[in-house]
């Protein structure tokens, strides 16, 4: 139980760090960011541009910079992200409450998707240590190297532009469907995922496919494996009650703190796909250097790596009861 | 002196795995094409023709792009300013994970506790999109920000790491030996730790430039760089708003995504190599030996005669029957198993 709770505090401190960075990076930039909006117009009278300028300093907080960081606490607890720049008068969580669902069930479920499909492999690599699906790996190392948008490019090219086998972008179809509980939509969404999903899967699975097999590899060398052997226990559990077990200790942990690359290179995805997610948010946010609804992705985007993160540790928890009385990292 | 150090250099290449070998070839050309591009390139990558979107052809080797620029020059100029940014913010990186490490392992008490926490903290923190915030504040994008960006944010990873493993250094003998003869902290640290800390070190700087090719392609991507000089990045990003995708021009995103690719592989070969040669269990060795005609894993239990005896083809049984084994099978094997 301690464990958790220090890593709970660790969390803690971590989400107050992340809170504070997003108050103090505008604050410390020079220049202001209304004076950035406004300067993208150019082209108004001074009355339109005094209206303007009210108009954004009324988004943002005035008082000293003590006072100023309390209402921003407050605001955080409150999912008071202040107002939108460029859709102005939208309060910018009602636009995060459009996008986040998107993200998070194919991200999500991708994500997941991708580490299962790796560690399986990962296991039989690293099994028959030398063999043809281990020879595999610098193949599945390029698509772990490549930019997850390049893929993406690739894949939009070959199965939607050339063969129109697939869709090329967006969340569904909005000629043909709209938002609902209706199987017209969630079969058109599915449709619609299915290339951003593979896109994921296909790059991450090389990262933990590689690094199941490196722990694999290690564990298999043990004497408790050799001893199950030994005494003639069936390969199959040879494999995934003595070993892989075993292994997939450091395989989550592995897990936790890769967790926000991976889920930063699928927001980037996200734009090649125009899927209406958060990541596509974040690329319209800075086009538009609409800076509330930048600071608030990225607010939303470190929590749920913050949480995930803490469901890993739950598990860690859960398999090895060395954790239940072991210090947090 | 001279030639002792080649025989170094050759013999710790002789050793090197295959894989690394493969890898350090491969990102040696692209060192080479970063260096000698900018003069070879047939065209200037920004002037702009009236052959637009033109396929592969023998005048422009990857096409041209919507205002008729050439794919190639764009990609040999946006190799070296991409590798030029990696190799920096790698350096830059590795000098401050370095410090930031051993500092913390050395000093021990609050100093790591501090240290330690702040590392782990940049480490959960989701890096690419406080990348982003953190430039799209900036009023001035470009590639000397993103390197002053990236190295802010870069050194977490290499310091842990380097932590860990000055910790363990330090408790050595050779360190309380040298500690008792008077030496000061700084020769300490510089000429026992470090050294010895070297394949790590290196390990880490593979790695951050890794990072930070993959993170300012896609910084470049999003559009947040200086969109009007050319790197991999900023081709992508230009093949992307231009609509390369919707008229089907993949020769316009393909080389500088193929570059990118190419160039993070090597790496990973690199490193994975790296990897084996400090754990030789990991080196994919040949993985199965033959017995008797029959396949034997590494992995598999020690094999009993008497279960390789379902033999393989006729003439393999016909050969077996003159051998050793066939006779201990027919006397003692009684059986299965």
């Amino acid at each position: 139980m301690s464990f958790i709770l220090r890593r709970l505090a660790f969390y803690l401190v971590a989400a107050c760090v992340a809170i504070t960075l997003n108050f103090f990076i505008p604050r410390a930039v020079p220049g202001n960011p209304a004076q950035i909006i406004l300067s993208k117009y150019p082209d108004l009278t001074p009355t339109a541009y005094k209206a303007l300028e009210q108009m954004i300093g009324g988004a943002l907080p005035k008082g000293s910079l003590w006072s100023q960081y309390l209402h921003y606490w407050d605001d955080v607890f409150h999912f008071n992200f202040g107002v939108d720049l460029n859709q102005y008068p939208t309060p910018v969580s009602q636009i995060l409450d459009q996008a986040i669902p998107w993200t998070l069930i194919l991200v999500g479920t991708a994500t997941v998707i991708a580490f299962a499909l790796g560690t399986g492999l990962g296991i039989l690599a690293g099994w028959r240590h030398g063999g043809s699906l281990d020879r595999s790996l610098p193949v599945l190392m390029f698509f772990q190297a490549a930019p997850y948008f390049f893929l993406a490019l690739i894949l939009v090219d070959f199965f939607a532009v050339e063969h129109h086998w697939l869709p090329a972008g967006q969340g569904y179809n909005g000629e043909v469907t709209s938002p609902g509980w209706t199987w017209a939509f969630i079969s058109n969404a599915l449709e619609h995922s299915l290339l951003p999903a593979f896109t994921i899967v296909l790059t991450s699975v090389a990262g933990w496919m590689l690094q199941m097999r490196n722990v694999m590899i290690t564990t298999i060398g043990e004497d408790y494996v050799i001893a199950g052997q030994a005494k003639g226990l069936s390969k199959g559990r040879v494999i995934f009650t003595y070993a892989a077990r075993n292994a997939l200790l450091p395989q989550l942990q592995g897990f936790g703190l890769a967790l926000g690359f991976v889920v930063s290179g699928a927001l980037v995805m996200e734009i090649v796909f125009s899927y209406p997610g958060i990541g596509y948010l974040l690329l319209e946010a800075v086009q538009n250097k609409d800076f509330p609804l930048m600071q608030a992705i990225f607010l939303v985007i470190t929590f749920a790596v913050l949480v995930a993160n803490l469901i890993i540790d739950l598990i860690i928890v859960f398999f090895d009861p060395r954790a239940r009385g072991r210090e947090a990292a | 002196m001279k030639s002792s150090i080649f025989a170094g250099a050759a013999s710790i290449w002789r050793n090197l795995p295959l894989k690394a070998k493969i890898g350090v070839g491969l990102f040696g050309l692209f060192v080479l094409a970063a260096i000698i591009g900018p003069e070879v390139q047939p065209y200037d990558p920004g002037a702009q023709t009236p052959l637009t979107m033109a396929a592969p052809s023998a005048q422009h080797f990857f096409g041209t792009t919507e205002t008729g620029q050439d794919v190639l020059s764009q990609v040999l100029t946006g190799i070296r300013l991409t590798l030029e940014l990696a190799l920096l913010v790698g350096v830059i990186v590795t000098v401050l994970s370095v410090l930031i490490g051993v500092t913390a392992a050395y000093l021990g008490g609050v100093w790591d506790d501090v240290l330690s926490l702040v590392t782990n903290v940049f480490l959960v923190i989701p890096a690419l999109p406080l990348l982003i915030v953190l430039m799209g504040y900036l009023s001035q994008q470009g590639q000397t920000s993103t390197i002053v960006v990236l190295s802010i944010l870069g050194w977490p990873w290499g310091a842990r790491v380097i932590r860990a493993q000055t910790l363990t250094i330090r408790g050595r003998d050779f360190i309380a030996a040298s500690r008792e003869t008077g030496e000061k902290t700084w020769r300490i640290i510089l000429f026992e730790i470090i050294p010895n800390e070297v394949s790590l070190i290196a390990a880490s700087f593979v790695n951050t430039v890794l990072y930070a090719i993959g993170a300012s392609v896609a910084l470049a991507f999003v559009g947040l760089t200086n969109v009007s000089s050319w790197s991999l990045g900023t081709i992508l990003y230009w093949s992307q708003t231009d609509g390369a995708l919707q008229t089907g021009a993949w020769w316009w995103f393909v080389p500088a995504g193929l570059a990118v690719a190419l160039i993070g592989t090597s790496l990973v070969l690199l490193n994975s190599g790296i990897d084996e040669l400090g754990n030789p269990r990991l080196r994919a060795s040949r993985g199965t030996a033959k017995v008797a005609g029959h396949k034997i894993w590494g992995t598999d239990p020690t094999p009993v005669l008497a279960q390789l005896e379902a033999a393989p083809g006729r003439l393999g049984s016909f050969l077996h029957s003159f051998s050793r084994a066939s006779v201990l099978q027919e006397t003692s094997a009684g059986g299965n198993r």
